[in-house]
């Protein structure tokens, strides 16, 4: 069994060598290099593009302008599958170049160089003159009646606004002697940073195009490219070769199609369009800032007697993902503290900045910032324990979700919370930090989270998997479940080495992915590649496996019933002898003169279940308050993602999670000019991703309840370890100063402010 | 600016070279383009997130800020510089697999070069020094947790074997 082991990563030796190729590596130096221009003003209109003197710059190809579209083929860019009902389809508010401009940054114009220089020159010398419009930036703002408009069809900006609505609110909050807590909750725009940026390149064979993209979601690429170009998608071939990181914003089509229109419109040139760091931050995808407010009423016993959020989830100029991530974020209230009165109003609204997209954690690690936030604010006024509470209030053991049918099957929550106190020696250091006082102060805070695993009920779930066996008894595996750094391709051969019966170095995964070659299926998303693939692996090896013991009942006269294959070998299951290995098998049956066979297998599970993952985070803090300044001491997750395929790489999962939990919680936001609009710290200099210096050791626990709808026993892990992170270190903050900072993330700037209200520092100013 | 060309001379990974390079030119489009050392990866292209870190006469560089014509006369040492000839890894490199310190890569050969300027100095850094030698690197998958596994292990295995043959 290679499932539940640490093996080493099928593409590690090529990673740590430098010869895995990514889509630059790839690229042939006769490309042509395109530079996009990008809007100057947060809203309005393109009146002219002077290219003039752009032209004259030698080596310059081609300069094309939002003008020269002319079928507008209005497209959407969220990574989801494709829906046959138009009602279900996501917004297409997408041009690859447009006149109307909704964000400084947006797409009106293209350059395609012979060189990068030539690119940047003209790119320079372009002149633009616009019709500004007033912009809004903040997304109450835009929802008020005057406020400057961003699309046409949807009035006050409101994108969509969803309702959730349990027993009766405003009956139940006339319960005598309840205690009202209320609080407003907000998490700022931060960006993937993943180390590749974006970066495509396209070129024609034939009437067709091919795109090589860095991209999560392959055959989505190809339908959308198919869409904005308004070609058929067989004409469309999309390549995905290594990818450095993801983490959400390559779950979204992004400058492919324009790439592959720069290369139609050179006669099908090979055209490069690699995005610079500075770009990447503002023209790609960012995190949904999303300011929630949160009324509680709870009774003496600790109790929820009634509950309301309201969440404003900031869009950005574009749908992209839209409300599906606020949507998620809301849905989770109810959940994850039952209570029998509940009110949620969740809004996704335009405003003029970057657009908003799928991140890891897709509305969650805002939700969570939130509710367990409001969560210690309820407990310190019961003057309750923070343990204590949620052990009495959290989803219990046997809650089922009548939508997804996704049940808490364990005792998850408790045993999660267990064993991240016992590692992080929690009781004895909550009981330490109690009632500080002096300028530096310890604490410490928890966070717990659930989290979905792949999309079912909202949206299809199919994998489709293909094994072809070699001659040598190996055999090719491909699903379109793609690797991004995540580890999923190592899991895969574990899958498939243990269902087939095979040594794992038989398994060869296929990871460059290729809309010809791969089978269909939707990608890297929504923490579902082990879960999803798992049945198609399962499925699809059975399958395999039966063609191999049919053809080896040709050659061995032996009843199918009594064979089996382990370890490469066919056994005969009644002495254990091994009759033949399946190299000898696979050879014969490829050359037999008289019953030459190529045996492969393919087949398509469509999933039709879901499973929750649950966990927590307890973070220890030092907080110097009058420096404003928190250091994380400690801090670990402990998940229940049910059985680990691989150990190892679901530890390392979970740091990667943390960090970037620990950059929400403590330095990461992406800040924009009130008067213009313009991004300020688009680069990785005054962005604060964490570093080597920001992280304690990272301890990652696991709790492995097999999950019992899934193939392997396996659920989300892929973006859970990012939820909890962030509101456990507010928390942490919390304990040790008693200053809730609602406003993440807590540095400097935001202790400032709330050290100051409350009276903890004097602003001397 | 117009074009300008200028011949360089340097070691690459134990090799003489030669090249005509665009005197605007980094040391990252010269080790990529014109020698196909793709290890050497752009992250940022301003000396932000060290995915591009090369030695240059034993010393760590961002090479994306270090002009191609610099490196005339200069020693430089990429990750394929690494591997024995018959392909076998430095023990650097295998520390990076055996401490699950690999997810994408992509920060990879940049992250193994800086270990490899502080495991040359054969000397015992503490986890705060390792950190700080190390904090030039971004990386978005790994927490560096594992990262910081890996140098440390490697350091003390070389410590270790050291005093063994003192």
């Amino acid at each position: 069994m290679y499932a539940g082991q640490s093996v080493k990563r099928v593409d590690a030796f090529d990673k740590v060598t430098g010869r895995t190729k990514y889509t630059d590596d790839l690229c042939d130096r006769k490309a042509y290099i395109a530079r996009v221009l990008h809007s100057t003003i947060a809203n309005g209109k393109v009146l002219r593009i002077d290219t003039s003197e752009a032209e004259k710059v030698p080596g310059v190809v081609k300069i094309v302008t939002c003008f020269d579209l002319k079928e507008k083929h209005y497209y959407p860019t969220a990574g989801h599958p494709w829906s046959t009902d138009p009602s279900h389809q996501d917004v297409a508010d997408r041009l690859m170049l447009t006149e109307r401009v909704r964000f400084y940054g947006d797409d009106i114009a293209a350059v395609v160089a012979e060189d990068e220089v030539a690119a940047a020159q003209a790119l320079h010398l372009i002149r633009v003159d616009y019709e500004e419009y007033p912009f809004v930036l903040d997304v109450q703002k835009a929802m008020e009646d005057g406020a400057p408009q961003l699309h046409e069809a949807y009035p006050n900006n409101i994108l969509k606004h969803t309702q959730i609505r349990l027993g009766d609110y405003e009956k139940a909050i006339q319960e005598p002697g309840l205690i009202k807590v209320e609080g407003w909750y907000e998490t700022p725009v931060v960006q993937h940073c993943h180390i590749e940026n974006f970066i495509c390149y396209a070129e024609m064979e034939g009437n067709r195009i091919t795109v090589v993209s860095s991209t999560q979601i392959p055959h989505i690429v190809r339908r959308v490219v198919g869409q904005a170009l308004g070609i058929e998608w067989g004409r469309v071939r999309i390549v995905k070769p290594y990818l450095g990181g993801g983490f959400g914003n390559k779950q979204d089509i992004l400058y492919e199609p324009l790439c592959a229109w720069l290369s139609m419109l050179t006669g099908g040139h090979l055209v490069k369009l690699d995005v610079p760091r500075e770009e990447t931050f503002v023209c790609t995808r960012t995190r949904h800032s999303i300011r929630n407010h949160i009324i509680s009423w709870v009774r003496p016993d600790g109790t929820y007697a009634a509950r309301k959020l309201e969440a404003f989830s900031d869009q950005g100029a574009y749908a992209s993902h839209g409300h599906s991530i606020c949507a998620k974020g809301a849905g989770a209230f109810p959940q994850l503290y039952p209570c029998k009165n509940v009110e949620v109003d969740a809004y996704t609204v335009f405003t003029n900045k970057s657009v908003a997209g799928a991140m890891r954690g897709y509305g969650i690690p805002q939700a969570m910032w939130a509710v367990e936030s409001h969560t210690e604010d309820v407990v310190a006024a019961l003057g309750d324990d923070p343990l204590a509470f949620r052990r009495r209030n959290l989803m219990p053991k046997g809650y089922v979700d009548g939508f997804s049918k996704n049940e808490l099957y364990e005792d998850s929550f408790n045993q999660c919370l267990d064993k991240a106190m016992a590692a992080i020696d929690y009781e004895r250091k909550y009981k330490e930090y109690q009632n500080q006082t002096g300028d530096v102060r310890r604490g410490i805070g928890m966070a717990v989270f659930w989290y979905n695993t792949a999309v079912w009920p909202i949206s299809l779930e199919s994998s489709s998997c293909r094994m072809v066996l070699n001659q040598d008894g190996s055999f090719q595996l491909q699903v379109a479940e793609t690797e991004i750094g995540q580890g999923a391709d190592t899991a895969f051969a574990q899958m498939a080495a243990d269902v087939v019966g095979v040594p794992l170095e038989k398994v060869h995964v296929v990871s460059c992915q290729d809309t010809d070659i791969t089978p269909f299926g939707t990608g890297a998303y929504a923490s579902r590649q082990t879960y999803v693939a798992g049945f198609s692996i399962r499925q699809t090896g059975l399958l395999l496996k039966e063609r191999i013991l049919d053809y080896a009942h040709e050659l061995t006269r032996m009843p199918v019933f009594n064979l089996d294959i382990k370890n490469g070998n066919i056994v005969r299951i009644t002495d254990g002898r091994v009759l033949m290995s399946l190299g000898e098998l696979a050879t014969q049956a490829l050359y037999s003169l008289s019953d030459s066979r190529h045996i492969t297998a393919e087949s398509t599970y469509q999933i039709k279940s879901n499973a929750y993952s649950f966990g927590c985070t307890i973070a220890e803090v030092e907080v110097d308050i009058p420096m404003c300044k928190t250091k994380l001491l400690n801090v670990v997750n402990c998940h229940d993602a049910g059985k680990l395929i691989n150990p190892a790489l679901a530890e390392a999962q979970v740091h990667g999670g943390m960090s970037m939990g620990i950059g929400f919680g403590l330095s990461e936001k992406l800040i924009y000019d009130e008067k213009t609009g313009r991004p300020l710290n688009n680069n990785l200099l005054d962005y604060k991703l964490s570093t080597f210096l920001d992280h304690p050791r990272l301890m990652a626990e696991f709790v492995q309840n097999p999950e019992p709808t899934s193939a392997f026993g396996t659920k989300s892990l892929g973006e859970p370890p990012a939820c909890s992170v962030a509101p456990a270190i507010r928390n942490a903050i919390y304990h040790a100063t008693g200053v809730g900072v609602n406003n993440a993330p807590a540095d400097a700037h935001n202790l400032f402010r709330a050290f100051t209200q409350a009276g903890l520092i004097h602003d001397e100013r | 600016m117009s074009k300008q060309y200028k011949l360089i001379r340097c070691r690459i990974n134990g090799k003489e070279r030669e090249a005509m390079i665009d005197v605007r030119a980094s040391l990252t489009d010269l080790l990529r383009n014109d020698f196909r050392l793709t290890s050497v990866k752009k992250g940022c292209e301003v000396g932000e997130c060290g995915a591009c870190n090369v030695l240059i006469n034993g010393e760590c560089f961002n090479s994306c800020i270090y002009l191609a014509i610099w490196a005339d006369g200069k020693d430089i040492l990429t990750l394929e510089g690494l591997e024995g000839p018959d392909g076998e890894l430095s023990d650097i490199q295998q520390a990076f697999i055996d401490e699950a310190a690999v997810q994408c890569g992509f920060c990879t050969p940049g992250a193994i070069m800086s270990a490899v300027e502080i495991l040359n100095e054969g000397r015992e850094l503490s986890d705060e020094e390792i950190r700080i030698r190390m904090s030039g690197h971004l990386c978005r998958c790994t927490g560096y947790e594992n990262i910081f596994r890996a140098v440390k292990k490697t350091m003390l295995a070389r410590l270790a074997a050291a005093e063994k043959n003192k």
